[in-house]
């Protein structure tokens, strides 16, 4: 054991720890990032898209999300980290009554939560997203706040931030148990040393049911795997990310974007969900994505597709992310279950994390931990996963 | 419009006139047909395909091999690699300068068909001498067989070998050229209906549900074997100085395809960077194809080829620089010359000893990897696999042609065909095959100057013996029996027939003939250049085995005789005191080697690690020195990796600034790979079908296809 007494200890340094990690230190805490893979992000991090959004339909995620707007579009000019965000917003196209309606249902929720999103008929879609199939398209919602950015780059701007205001690192490193003395958080054991702590901060995606249970506790994480993949770059022809919500045999849904360095990347909702962890290629997702994405916008026939991997996304048992205190241990707080949005909920989140450790919530904050709370009631799923 | 076509060559027949018509940036120019647009676009002199979107370098052609993009030209309004897409008659052809457009499409041409899945005994990938001859065995044992490769030709790297090849000849043909090896094994294949052969296919990934995504001239397949076999071959290796992505610095190989195969004088000074068989080939190859080898460097103080290759080398007149290293390759555009410097002890550039020397080319040939990912990848995901030839173990193809029987063999049995085991001698001859070349030994010079007999200048342990076999007297032997040992002639019953001379690789054998005059011998001399470049009565310069100058001689007779296959036989006349030491003729001039009054220095910081994506050495060291140790998170701050190749060759350039910074390699994470191998249109994995007409049904369609043309 080092004689360091940390403030707090983050594991996982991905999508969420990173910017947890980052937040903590900015408030002064002495922190140590530890992350089982060789490097940071290295988990679910970077099989992230990018894709940023706040037009959800349930108002935690919407408010966390316009937090990770807010830091993202302003990154660049306030660290000069390029992190290549792009504000291209978001296109949900309709080419059915019963798209049309869900989307115009879900318009009224998202104007109430004061988001910038408006229908837009087929013409002015057309316009906003050219190369989209024409026969058979009805319009569709245009988000234009909305924006991409990678998370690769992302994840590493915040770690050079995270350093520079002292936090440690370690990688290559396990958790193996969260030690607790008298109900209340001491340290961290894993497979290569210890570290005393009061405050434990659970960031570990997809793997964060087993660090919940190195701590005597249980989450109700468990992940399914979505393939994703990124063409050629060429040079700029599409602004927004293009969502589909169409069901097919195999997938709910797909989405693409093009990403400011020229490429397009892509992925799609398996249906049924291919539960478990399995992070290897299969022969299944490429023509069905494939096919889709050509079916929708043609040209993309033409686009050459580079690579594909395969993701976790950790999901919950209502569709909604787990974050708050522990109420069985006290100094250990979830940040978990982000559901596949945790690349977009992370600076959101991460700055929330900072501020329930140091016990300096915002006014607002509480309705969002009311609904993400821990020990809530698991019932309901979201209308737009 | 200067024309760079061979017109002439010792060994090819040269292909009919250029007849198809296309543009390059609106100029009309000429292709033959067939010709890949990086050919055509070498033929007529351009060698700069576009520049690179990051900082606008010059990029052209790299491996020639479609496993990099840095030829990608447009054609037709397309980006494509130059190097595997043919010239098609009015296609017009414009530079790639940044990104690409994505041209828009008719919605209403679009319709799809289902990808069609295949199932097979054995998938063989790669129809090299390793694929080929494993395809044979497999074959003859009745197994089902569809064999995967990505050119329009059989025979892998065989086709651009034009030299005879070393080994034996039971066990590898040797003696006689690649290329008509490949031939050979591709007409032996061909007779077999159990084996689809799909030529202009690339296999693209290995599936965790054990199928592997193949793409048929454009057109997807998922194919289920029950046994994979990867005979992929090798890629280059290469080497990170100033100047490293100029137009002009390309791989050995792509040189040979250029040269060889598609009949292209893609420069006319040279230098080559590696003194391994593939640099040397490489040489001697730009020699045939009347291309002046301006020097040829390698940083060990020997060269690790043949001794034979090297020495014909330097009897050629080509400058040998070891214990040497490339600096710079000099020019903006292009190479316009290239800066050598000699090596200390410690591997360091000696001050003072920099030479710049003028050439448009220069070849990279610094060894070779095996392209073992689907291999690894099968393995892993539990696909029963076996990989032969260079995809399991750099070798020469003599040895790639003894595994792929020995693979050939083990799979048959494998799927329950009764095929006995594997003869044990074939193990013995694969390793022999294997063997590095060994302990050189003094040449033995016979001391009699009377009668006929050959003089071997072959004095390095390699795994050849033709010689011993073509002797029809059976006076030529190898002690022992050892086909690692060097010849001997040991019986006084020379017929003169000069098959020795005509049969050695190396071209290592001369006869000596003291019958006709008294005090003067003839010596024949095999010569692989056009026979009407040298007249009876003309005086030669000729060399030792090293290349020392031993004096001018006359010609007295030229032949090219049927056995000795396009080699020509020279007799001179050369006194006594010479003969027997003489083992070639000089064919280029000493001043093509000579280096330019002032050396170049090149001030550029482009020593470039990844081609695609242009991460230099000193972006690299940077992070390593700041504490990165993964390569995955490397590839995320730098995009190293990231690029059209899929990481192919910067990896291990990257490994050795790892080593070279002092970080143990235990140290450092390796780059998680990801399918697909190479980059393929959305539109191939749709299964999209464009055009008038019904959709048709590709699998039958390529089924008929394969019995009809193939078998």
């Amino acid at each position: 054991m080092t004689s360091i007494v940390y403030d707090a200890i983050v594991i996982g340094a991905g999508s969420i720890g990173m910017p947890s990690a980052m937040y903590l230190a900015e408030r002064g805490l002495k922190v140590l990032c530890l992350d089982q893979f060789a490097s940071s992000g290295q988990g679910s991090n970077k099989c992230a898209l990018g894709g940023i959004r706040a037009t959800h339909s349930a108002p935690a995620k919407i408010k966390l999300c316009l937090d990770s707007l807010d830091v993202f579009s302003t990154w660049e000019e306030t660290y000069g980290y390029n992190i290549e965000w792009y504000k291209g917003g978001y296109a949900f196209v309709a080419y059915r009554p019963e798209e049309e309606k869900l989307l115009k249902d879900l318009l009224v929720i998202q104007k109430r939560a004061g988001l910038n999103i408006d229908w837009l008929n087929k013409d002015d879609l057309l316009k906003a997203s050219p190369g989209l199939r024409e026969e058979g398209l009805l319009g569709g919602t245009l988000s234009p706040e909305d924006g991409s950015a990678s998370p690769m780059r992302s994840n590493l701007a915040f770690k050079a931030r995270a350093a520079e205001l002292g936090v440690d690192f370690r990688f290559n490193e396990r958790v193996t148990n969260i030690m607790r003395r008298k109900g209340k958080v001491v340290g961290v054991r894993t497979d290569k040393g210890g570290f005393a702590t009061g405050c434990v901060v659970n960031a570990a995606g997809p793997w964060a049911r087993a660090v919940a249970q190195a701590g005597g506790l249980d989450a109700p994480v468990a992940p399914d795997c979505h393939e994703g993949g990124i063409t050629e770059p060429v040079a700029p022809f599409l602004d927004p990310m293009v969502v589909d919500i169409r069901p097919a045999p195999g997938s709910a849904n797909f989405y693409f974007y093009q990403h400011r360095p020229g490429q397009v990347i892509f992925c799609y909702t398996p249906n049924p969900a291919i539960v478990g962890s399995d992070r290897r290629e299969t022969s299944a997702y490429l023509p069905m994505i494939a096919r889709r994405m050509v079916d929708l916008m043609p040209k993309l026939g033409n686009l050459k597709i580079r690579r594909t991997w395969r993701g976790l996304y950790p999901m919950t048992p209502d569709g909604s992310p787990i974050i708050g205190r522990s109420r069985e241990l006290e100094g250990y707080v979830d940040a978990i279950g982000m559901c596949g949005q945790g690349y977009m909920l992370g600076p959101g989140v991460g700055a929330l994390v900072a501020r329930i450790v140091t016990n300096e919530l915002r006014p607002g904050d509480a309705a969002i931990l009311g609904e993400l709370s821990p020990s809530r009631v698991f019932g309901g799923v979201e209308a737009l996963k | 419009m200067s024309d760079y076509r061979i017109k002439e060559h010792p060994i090819l027949a040269v292909p009919p006139d250029p007849t198809v018509g296309f543009t390059w940036q609106g100029k009309a120019l000429q292709a033959r047909e067939g010709e890949t647009i990086a050919s055509a676009l070498f033929a007529n002199g351009i060698r700069v395909f576009g520049h690179h979107p990051k900082d606008g370098a010059p990029q052209g052609i790299f491996c020639a091999n479609g496993q990099c993009a840095q030829c990608a030209v447009i054609a037709d309004g397309l980006s494509v690699k130059s190097c595997m897409v043919p010239v098609r008659e009015g296609m017009a052809v414009l530079p790639l300068d940044g990104k690409p457009q994505l041209p828009d499409v008719d919605e209403g041409d679009v319709r799809f068909r289902d990808i069609e899945l295949l199932e097979v005994e054995c998938l063989v990938l790669g129809g090299g001498p390793a694929g080929l001859s494993a395809a044979i065995e497999l074959a003859k044992a009745g197994v089902g067989v569809i064999l995967v490769d990505d050119k329009a030709s059989l025979g892998g790297k065989l086709v651009l070998q034009t030299h005879k090849f070393f080994g034996s000849i039971e066990a590898c043909h040797a003696g006689t050229r690649g290329m008509d090896i490949g031939a050979k094994l591709e007409k032996e294949l061909r007779a077999y209906e159990n084996v689809r052969i799909w030529n202009n296919s690339n296999a693209l990934a290995v599936f965790s549900d054990r199928k592997v995504g193949v793409l048929r001239d454009g057109h997807y397949f998922l194919v289920a074997p029950q046994v994979l076999l990867v005979a992929t071959g090798a890629r280059e290796k290469s080497l990170v100085f100033k100047g490293n992505t100029l137009p002009g610095v390309y791989g050995a190989g792509a040189f040979q395809t250029l040269v060889n195969r598609d009949m292209v004088r893609p420069t006319e000074r040279l230098f080559i960077i590696g003194g391994g068989n593939v640099g040397l080939i490489a040489a001697y190859h730009a020699l045939q194809a009347g291309i002046e080898v301006v020097g040829l460097c390698e940083a060990l103080p020997e060269c690790g080829g043949y001794k034979v290759h090297k020495d014909k080398l330097a009897r050629m007149g080509v400058p040998i620089y070891t214990s040497h290293t490339v600096l710079s390759a000099n020019g903006a555009e292009e190479v316009e010359s290239v800066t050598v410097a000699q090596l200390d002890s410690a591997w360091r550039p000696v001050a003072g000893s920099e030479r710049t020397f003028k050439c448009d080319t220069v070849l990279v040939a610094v060894g070779l990897e095996s392209v073992n990912e689907f291999y690894l990848k099968a393995k892993e995901f539990g696909l029963p696999v076996f990989a032969a030839g260079d995809a399991e173990e750099i070798a020469e193809a003599s040895a790639a042609m003894f595994t792929g029987k020995i693979r050939g063999l083990e799979i048959a049995k494998s799927l329950g065909r009764d095929v006995g085991e594997v003869p044990p001698e074939w193990h013995r001859t694969a390793a022999v095959l294997k063997s590095r070349p060994g302990a050189t030994i003094t040449e033995e010079i016979p001391e009699e100057d009377q009668g006929v007999f050959p003089v071997f200048h072959c004095s390095q342990e390699i795994p050849c013996n033709p010689c011993t076999s073509i002797c029809p007297q059976g006076s030529i032997q190898i002690e022992g029996g050892d086909i690692l040992g060097v010849p001997t002639f040991n019986e006084q019953d020379c017929i003169a027939c000069e098959q020795c001379v005509a049969v050695c690789p190396g071209l290592a054998v001369t006869l000596v003939d003291y019958r006709k005059q008294v005090g003067e011998a003839l010596v024949s001399i095999p010569y692989e250049f056009p026979i009407n470049t040298l007249e009876v009565g003309q005086s030669v310069t000729v060399l030792d085995t090293l290349g020392q100058v031993l004096g001018n001689v006359p010609v007295v007779k030229t032949r090219a005789p049927k056995f000795a296959d396009h080699a020509v036989l020279v007799k001179v006349r050369a006194p006594l005191s010479i003969a027997k030491q003489i083992a070639g003729i000089r064919v280029q001039q000493p001043w093509v080697g000579e280096a330019m009054p002032e050396t170049v220095k090149r001030l550029d910081d482009d020593e470039i690690v990844c081609r695609c994506e242009r991460v230099s050495a000193g972006e690299i060291r940077a992070r390593i020195r700041a504490g990165v140790r993964d390569l995955n998170e490397l590839k995320g701050a730098t995009r190293a990796g990231m690029g059209a190749c899929g990481g192919k060759t910067c990896p291990s350039l990257i490994a050795r600034l790892f080593r070279e910074e002092g970080v143990p390699p235990g140290e450092v994470t390796d780059l998680t790979r990801r399918p697909i191998f190479m980059e393929v249109p959305m539109g191939a994995f749709a299964g999209l079908v464009t055009g008038e007409g019904p959709v048709p049904d590709v699998a039958k369609a390529h089924a008929v296809h394969a019995f009809q043309g193939g078998l």
